[in-house]
């Protein structure tokens, strides 16, 4: 039994290394993949920062809209997810791993693996790009870790949906649709702006979505008023949908024999 | 356990589609076994519940003495697979193409990069080894992909349609590459809708029709069912065609293009000399006679002409 852990954490590994070696190989894409949240961050903290009317003006509006834009991109992470299990999928090469002795599921894992190690990388500028725009953090050392927590919780849920996703949809064409459903999901949060500027029901929509809890807390943990209310929402949330996606997605696996 | 490959009735629906009807094969070990059969004949199918890929509905499938069903991990260390697509790593080099399946083929990290480099010297790939494989020709993608299915010195190779898509040079590589490991000992199941295929590389064929064996045999025993040899005589003159068909065994065929007349024999030698005695007695000048076995192509076409 032990060689058959030993042998699902060097198969999985073997699969992240994969995923890493296609970006040593295509680095300009994955520059790219980078420089589409922050162009968003930038876009946002002086084109609609100035004028947003968020009390204390735009160093506030900073403060209130790095965390949301964090949030996002863990969010878009989910299309990345899709179009590459999609792609992987429609490739001879899934037949091969699946003829091989090798772990069932380490094709998944070391997908999830990679795309949690390119999420932190997106983190990490973001949050470096925030900070020249003039972000500070005010809250303790381990707040901020257990802020960057969350957001990796958020982008695994978004992995485990993306995946499923990816299965159940299979064909590159609808990963269009899930893209293009992506954006009002992601905008209809509380990234840019807060709920209690929105006609009633769209301010219910917003709070209810997921991704909303998420940046509330994250701002919060960064030492911005309230917001502490959310945080075992923030937790909720993505733990229930990996306990609903995650099993989906590896069964779907499995019944790639039928 | 002398088979490498043992299938009794497997069937496989999609639908109400059968794609396995009944596919019952046996292969022995260390041969050659050739599986020919048209477009939607179940070949693929066939290949990949052999492979593990798919499970069948019905029927029982023993690969390299394993059961597919109950030991599938057992079988997939004793294979190899040539899947009609590609199944390679675009994005990655050929070298670490074949280090990542010597990897997952629980090499270990060092006689995986090893077992790399042997493959690709093997296949003449040694010096694009480090290439992306998109940019690989038709030819040397193939090429890598059965080096990729050689990692482990495989009992049981599948390769499925090896050829498809392949210009006569690519084609030719292939065959070579086939021939060479024949020697080794390696049992190889191949699939193909191409005849001359199969009767350059197979010692035994199953002709595959609508997911069942239709038939089975080394190649000469299979042209042998197309009701045994032929004799072919090509006149110079066309306009004695007619008369010639009167002269040869009932049954003829008559070819105005070729100036040819080709009837079925019995007994060979005395059908060879009654013809060339008949002809020389009505003074017809023949170019050529000629005692030859069926093609593939009319044994194929005899055995699935009940489709059309």
């Amino acid at each position: 039994m032990s060689t058959a852990i030993t042998w699902a954490v060097t198969d999985s590994w073997t699969m992240t290394r994969r995923e890493l070696a296609h970006w040593a190989r295509q680095p300009v894409q994955v520059l790219v993949g980078l420089v589409f949240p922050v162009m968003l961050l930038v876009m946002f903290g002086y084109l609609i920062g100035g004028g947003k009317g968020i009390e204390g003006g735009s160093d506030e509006y900073v403060s209130f809209l790095v965390p949301g834009m964090l949030a996002l991109t863990m969010a878009f992470g989910l299309e990345s997810t899709m179009l590459a299990v999609t792609q992987d999928l429609n490739k001879g090469v899934i037949d091969r791993f699946r003829a091989m002795p090798m772990t069932n599921g380490a094709v998944l894992v070391g997908r999830s693996v990679a795309d949690m190690v390119q999420s932190a990388a997106a983190l990490v500028v973001m949050a470096g790009v925030g900070y020249a725009l003039g972000w500070r953090v005010h809250g303790s050392v381990g707040a901020v870790v257990g802020a960057f927590g969350l957001l990796l919780l958020f982008r695994f849920a978004m992995l485990w949906m993306g995946i499923w996703l990816a299965m159940v949809a299979g064909r590159p064409e609808l990963v269009q649709a899930v893209q293009i459903l992506v954006w009002p999901v992601g905008f209809l949060s509380n990234a840019f702006t807060v709920p209690s500027t929105m006609p009633g029901w769209l301010g219910a929509v917003v709070e209810w979505n997921p991704m909303s809890a998420t940046a509330s807390s994250v701002r919060f943990l960064f030492g911005n008023p309230g917001g502490a209310d959310e945080v075992a929402l923030a937790l909720a949330w993505p733990v229930g949908l990996v306990a609903v996606f995650f099993p989906l997605a590896v069964r779907r696996f499995a019944a790639l024999s039928r | 356990m002398t088979d490498a490959i043992v299938t009794e009735g497997v069937r496989k629906r999609y639908g109400d589609k059968a794609a396995l009807d009944g596919l019952d094969l046996t292969v022995g070990r260390g041969t050659v076994h050739g599986v020919l059969g048209p477009n939607g004949a179940g070949k693929t199918t066939a290949v990949r519940v052999m492979a593990t890929l798919l499970r069948a509905d019905e029927g029982r499938v023993v690969v390299a003495g394993h059961d597919v069903r109950t030991a599938p991990g057992e079988v997939r260390r004793r294979i190899g697979l040539l899947g009609q697509h590609a199944a390679l790593d675009e994005e990655l080099s050929g070298r670490q193409n074949l280090e990542m399946f010597g990897r997952l083929h629980h090499l270990g990290a060092r006689r995986a990069g090893v077992r790399a480099d042997e493959l690709l010297a093997r296949f003449g790939l040694a010096d694009t080894g480090r290439k992306a494989v998109k940019a690989y020709s038709g030819g040397m993608r193939r090429r890598l992909d059965l080096a990729a299915s050689l990692i482990t010195d495989p009992e049981v190779l599948f390769l499925d349609e090896p050829t498809t898509g392949l210009d006569p040079r690519g084609r030719a590589e292939v065959w070579a590459a086939v021939r060479s490991l024949v020697g080794g000992g390696t049992t190889v199941l191949l699939t193909t809708q191409y005849l001359e295929e199969a009767d350059q590389l197979a010692d035994r064929i199953s002709l595959v029709d609508r997911g069942r064996v239709a038939a089975d045999g080394t190649p000469d025993q299979l042209k042998a069912r197309l009701g045994g040899d032929r004799i072919d005589v090509i006149v110079r003159d066309a306009a004695q065609l007619p008369r010639v068909a009167d002269l040869v065994p009932s049954g003829a065929v008559v070819d105005a293009d070729r100036r040819l007349v080709s009837a079925p024999v019995k007994d060979r030698m005395g059908a060879l000399t009654d013809v060339v005695r008949a002809l020389q007695e009505a003074g017809i000048e023949a170019e050529d006679v000629a005692l030859r076995r069926p093609t593939l192509d009319e044994v194929f076409l005899r055995l699935t002409e009940v489709r059309v």
